[in-house]
């Protein structure tokens, strides 16, 4: 990189926040989905706002493509570096910088990890609903980008419904307020599309969070079936009686042996495992878990039972989100998909992977958010095998064509990144595709910003759009265009 | 016809009869008239497809268009600069698909309010939001204009609910974001920038919402006091572990209440309704009279002229909104009313003359800045409106707007001058 550029960006950071060396930069070259790598150029760690902006402005000046960084943990490469670009680490903007709790907002800084709101709020009774399972070492920003879910998306909504206010460096350098302490605020919904814009719209560099009460019951239920087609019966017949749990999980046994080597979390051997959160008041808890446990009875049950203690609840659910990782003991190399399908088509999707994964000669194991059908097929191989690391591949994007067919989407949580940016072309039409390039040039028209992710191909934002037509406040020297 | 008869004489009108059909393009009367703007014609295509083609025609032989669902919050948003089309939505009026058992409806733009909670209702279900006037709103119109109610503080507003949306755009172009499952990620949400942008980015032709159980039984109490002892009610409700489903307060001169809202198990109501009463200590409750949750709709009733205004604040300013509200129209003679959701939105309708509606309504602003807070004026007598925004001033936000909208609508075809800052 030009010397005198790196003067100027050493100038901004200081030199503890310059990265130049390539041993160091290696820690920056992939995210959480280590199948792709690239060095960048300089990794920048900056401390504020203004620091954020002055970085950005020397890169929209020198046409340098950057790429914003929360904590790496994402699995898709969103935050894989471009090779004539800079990183941009926000790890180092990680205050909390208020915390209002009568109107239930907390407003952080985008490097504060994910569980650290709940940990700063859970004293007075609050949570942060958004829970990945990566939230111990995810970071908000990282979580706006993604539009991070979580197991409790189901009741509660994603990142998008609880970020309510954002400020932003655009990919010009300019700083805008999107959104606000307040709902509503009258304009377009910016932060609206800005959350899950998987950092091509710009750096977030402060976030305005809802928070909400903690509910006064929690209770989970493990349900075990031979099947998770059995499983999948009694969702259905949860969601028909007019339920609505927290969170409905399903694990498939390979999943379960799993997590049961790394975690010991009690599952009992099944062929689908059911875990259903319900919160709330306690009778009207205690009367709906009858209702769950009769339902899950009559779909062939033949194990229930229901965590009590915070502790026991814990450990449930320390092994579900330990799953991925616990995958790890059953194979050298595993590839994690995202894709989601209504509901109801579960069975036949499921034994369509079933039918796949014996054909391919690879095994799969199956963790889902069964509540709203986001599946993480697990495809297990063995990177030492010749031709397996491809074949793992292949059948991981076909159980993600498998979901599209359905009626479904390719990532319900992780974003499509640099992995999935082909599948788009198979998910959406040309003109859809267009229309949303619209968002990308009017954030972005240099096409700076986390270049080259998300959609199938690069794009020009062309000539300038046409002129528009005055407002008569404008006429009348009342008001003025910006 | 005053705003467009530059374009009139050129304009052939039986090209868009061609796409439209005979039978659904009218002469515009003056019931069509936006904020005294008249149209010339309304078209009603009977497919999206149509309707693209209609925008597109419309936009090539350079006429405004003012897209319309219901037509029962056409007055909301600045007067038009121009406008010589209205595109109606009113044949895009079927539900496409209930999955009841995935819990996702497919819907057309022009489809009444009413009419698709009638259907989901027959499996159990409903689009969790309760807009003004459901009997003769629409889908489209409620989303351009980003409406809700009551329940937003359980289930939130429509940019919680849609998970998908298609929209045509000025060049005819037809374009879907998202679909129909609950959880998806994938590429840009633009139902979300879509929704409550008063119809000037595109038309929007469908939609696609996720959806919730009716509850199983449901009770309202209400409490009366002052607007301070009510205030500090409502924070030690939202303080506490219930799990309510609306919570509002209304205010007139001398009277003021609060509403809250339990449903679920007759059980988890009958607990909840004992530990409200524990909080509201010597409060007295009384059943909520069954018009207490459209009370937001009553509020757009009463003597002309007046000035409905949407503020938003935080809840811990509900107390000072009231005194505010009340200094204002006091000052102007004005008589006044609010209602406000928990969520920090409500409504403040004053009733005077349009020099003291017009006072007022810019003192309140100014007051409501000061707090953090927002107000538009939604409705408002058109001479009230001259001269003054009625969404209020534009944030450092406003050039990124005006660029999106620039990108999506290059012409200013659609809705030209009745967005924030003259977009």
């Amino acid at each position: 990189m030009d010397a005198r550029i790196l003067k100027e960006f050493r100038a901004i950071v200081g030199a503890p926040g310059l990265i130049t060396e390539a041993e160091q930069l290696s820690t920056y070259e992939c995210d959480g989905l280590t199948m792709f790598r690239v060095l960048p150029l300089a990794v920048l760690l900056p401390t504020s706002t203004e620091q954020v902006q002055a970085i950005v402005r020397v890169c929209h000046r020198e046409k340098i493509p950057f790429v914003a960084r929360g904590s790496g943990t994402g699995l898709s490469g969103g935050a894989l570096p471009v090779a004539n670009g800079i990183v941009i680490s926000l790890a180092r903007m990680n205050r909390i910088l208020e915390v209002d709790l009568p109107n239930q907002r907390v407003i952080v800084e985008p490097g504060v990890m994910n569980l650290s709101v709940t940990l700063r709020v859970a004293p007075d009774g609050y949570f942060y609903a958004p829970d990945p399972s990566s939230q111990q070492v995810c970071s908000i920003g990282g979580n706006v980008a993604e539009n991070s879910g979580g197991a409790h998306c189901l009741k509660y909504g994603f990142t998008t419904t609880h970020v309510l206010g954002l400020e932003v460096v655009l990919p010009d350098g300019s700083l805008v307020h999107l959104g606000d302490r307040t709902v509503d605020r009258p304009g377009y919904d910016l932060p609206g599309v800005f959350v899950g814009s998987e950092g091509t719209l710009g750096i977030a560099t402060k976030a305005i969070l809802r928070i909400m009460k903690k509910p006064e019951v929690i209770q989970v239920l493990l349900a075990a079936f031979n099947s998770t087609n059995e499983a999948g019966a009694a969702v259905s017949g949860i969601i028909a009686a007019g339920m609505l749990p927290a969170a409905i999980e399903m694990m498939d046994n390979l999943a379960i042996q799993a997590a049961e080597a790394a975690v010991q979390a009690n599952y009992p051997n099944c062929g689908g495992l059911l875990l259903v959160e319900l919160d709330g008041n306690a009778p009207e808890v205690e009367t709906l878990m009858e209702e769950v446990a009769d339902v899950c009875t009559k779909c062939g049950a033949w194990e229930i039972h229901v965590a009590q203690s915070d502790a026991e609840r814990a450990r449930v659910w320390t092994g579900r989100k330990a799953a991925f990782a616990a995958v790890g003991r059953l194979a050298p190399a595993y590839i994690v998909q995202d894709g989601v399908i209504p509901r109801t088509a579960l069975p036949h999707v499921m034994s369509e992977i079933v039918r796949l994964s014996a054909e391919v000669g690879l095994r799969v194991a199956n963790v889902f958010h069964a509540g709203d059908g986001n599946l993480h097929p697990l495809v297990l191989y063995d990177d030492a095998v010749p031709g397996q690391p491809k074949a793992a591949e292949n059948l991981a994007n076909d159980i993600l064509r498998l979901c599209i067919k359905a009626g479904g989407s390719i990532t319900g949580e992780h974003g499509v990144g640099e992995e999935k940016k082909m599948f788009m072309a198979e998910m959406y039409a040309e003109p859809d595709l267009n229309t949303m390039q619209l968002v990308r040039c009017a954030f972005d028209p240099e096409n700076l910003s986390n270049p080259d992710k998300v959609f199938p191909r690069p794009r020009l934002c062309g000539e300038k759009p046409g002129v528009y037509e005055p407002h008569p406040l404008e006429l009348a020297g009342i008001a003025q265009r910006f | 016809m005053p705003a467009a008869s530059g374009v009139m004489t050129q304009v052939s009108w039986p090209e868009l009869a061609e796409i439209v059909g005979k039978e659904n393009l009218r002469a515009a009367t003056a019931a069509d008239a936006i904020d005294g703007v008249q149209p010339q014609m309304v078209a009603e295509p009977g497919t999206a497809e149509d309707l693209a083609r209609a925008l597109r025609w419309a936009h090539d032989v350079g006429l405004k268009v003012a897209p319309r669902g219901g037509g029962t919050k056409l007055g909301w948003g600045n007067p038009p600069v121009a406008c010589n089309l209205v595109l109606s939505t009113a044949r895009l009026n079927r539900v496409l698909e209930h999955a009841w058992a995935d819990m996702t409806v497919i819907v057309e733009a022009g489809c009444l309010v009413a009419d698709l909670q009638k259907t989901l209702a027959a499996h159990g279900q409903q689009l969790a939001l309760d807009p003004l006037w459901p009997e003769r709103a629409t889908i489209g119109g409620i989303l351009s204009t980003n409406d809700s109610a009551t329940l937003r503080v359980r289930y939130g507003s429509l940019r919680d609910l849609i998970i998908g949306i298609t929209a045509a755009l000025p060049d005819g172009t037809l374009a879907k974001s998202g679909g129909k499952v609950v959880k998806n990620v994938a590429g840009y949400d633009l139902s979300k920038l879509y929704t409550g942008a008063l119809g000037t980015l595109g038309v929007i032709v469908q939609a696609i919402f996720r959806l919730y159980p009716l509850p199983r039984e449901s009770r309202s109490l209400s409490f009366s006091g002052t607007p301070e002892s009510l205030g500090q009610l409502l924070l030690a409700v939202q303080a506490s572990k219930l799990t309510f489903t609306g919570l509002q307060l209304r205010a007139a001169p001398g009277s003021a209440q609060l509403d809250i809202r339990f449903d679920g198990t007759a059980a988890g109501i009958q607990a909840q309704v004992k530990q409200v009463q524990q909080i509201a200590g010597s409060m007295a409750a009384s059943d909520a009279p069954a018009n207490t949750w459209t009370s937001h709709q009553a509020n757009w009733n009463g003597a002309d002229p007046a000035l409905v205004a949407k503020f938003s604040v935080l809840p811990a300013q509900f107390a000072a909104v009231c005194a505010l509200v009340e200094r204002a129209a006091g000052a102007q003679s004005l008589a006044w009313k609010l209602v406000v959701q928990s969520v920090g939105t409500g409504y403040a309708r004053l009733e005077g003359s349009e020099q003291g509606l017009r006072t007022a309504l810019l003192a309140m602003r100014d007051e409501l800045a000061k707090m953090g807070g927002t107000l538009v004026a939604l409705g408002c007598p058109v001479a009230v409106k001259r001269g003054l925004d009625v969404w209020g001033p534009p944030s450092d936000a406003q050039p990124l707007m005006v660029r999106i909208k620039q990108r999506f609508d290059p012409d200013g075809t659609l809705n030209p001058g009745r967005f924030i800052g003259g977009i």
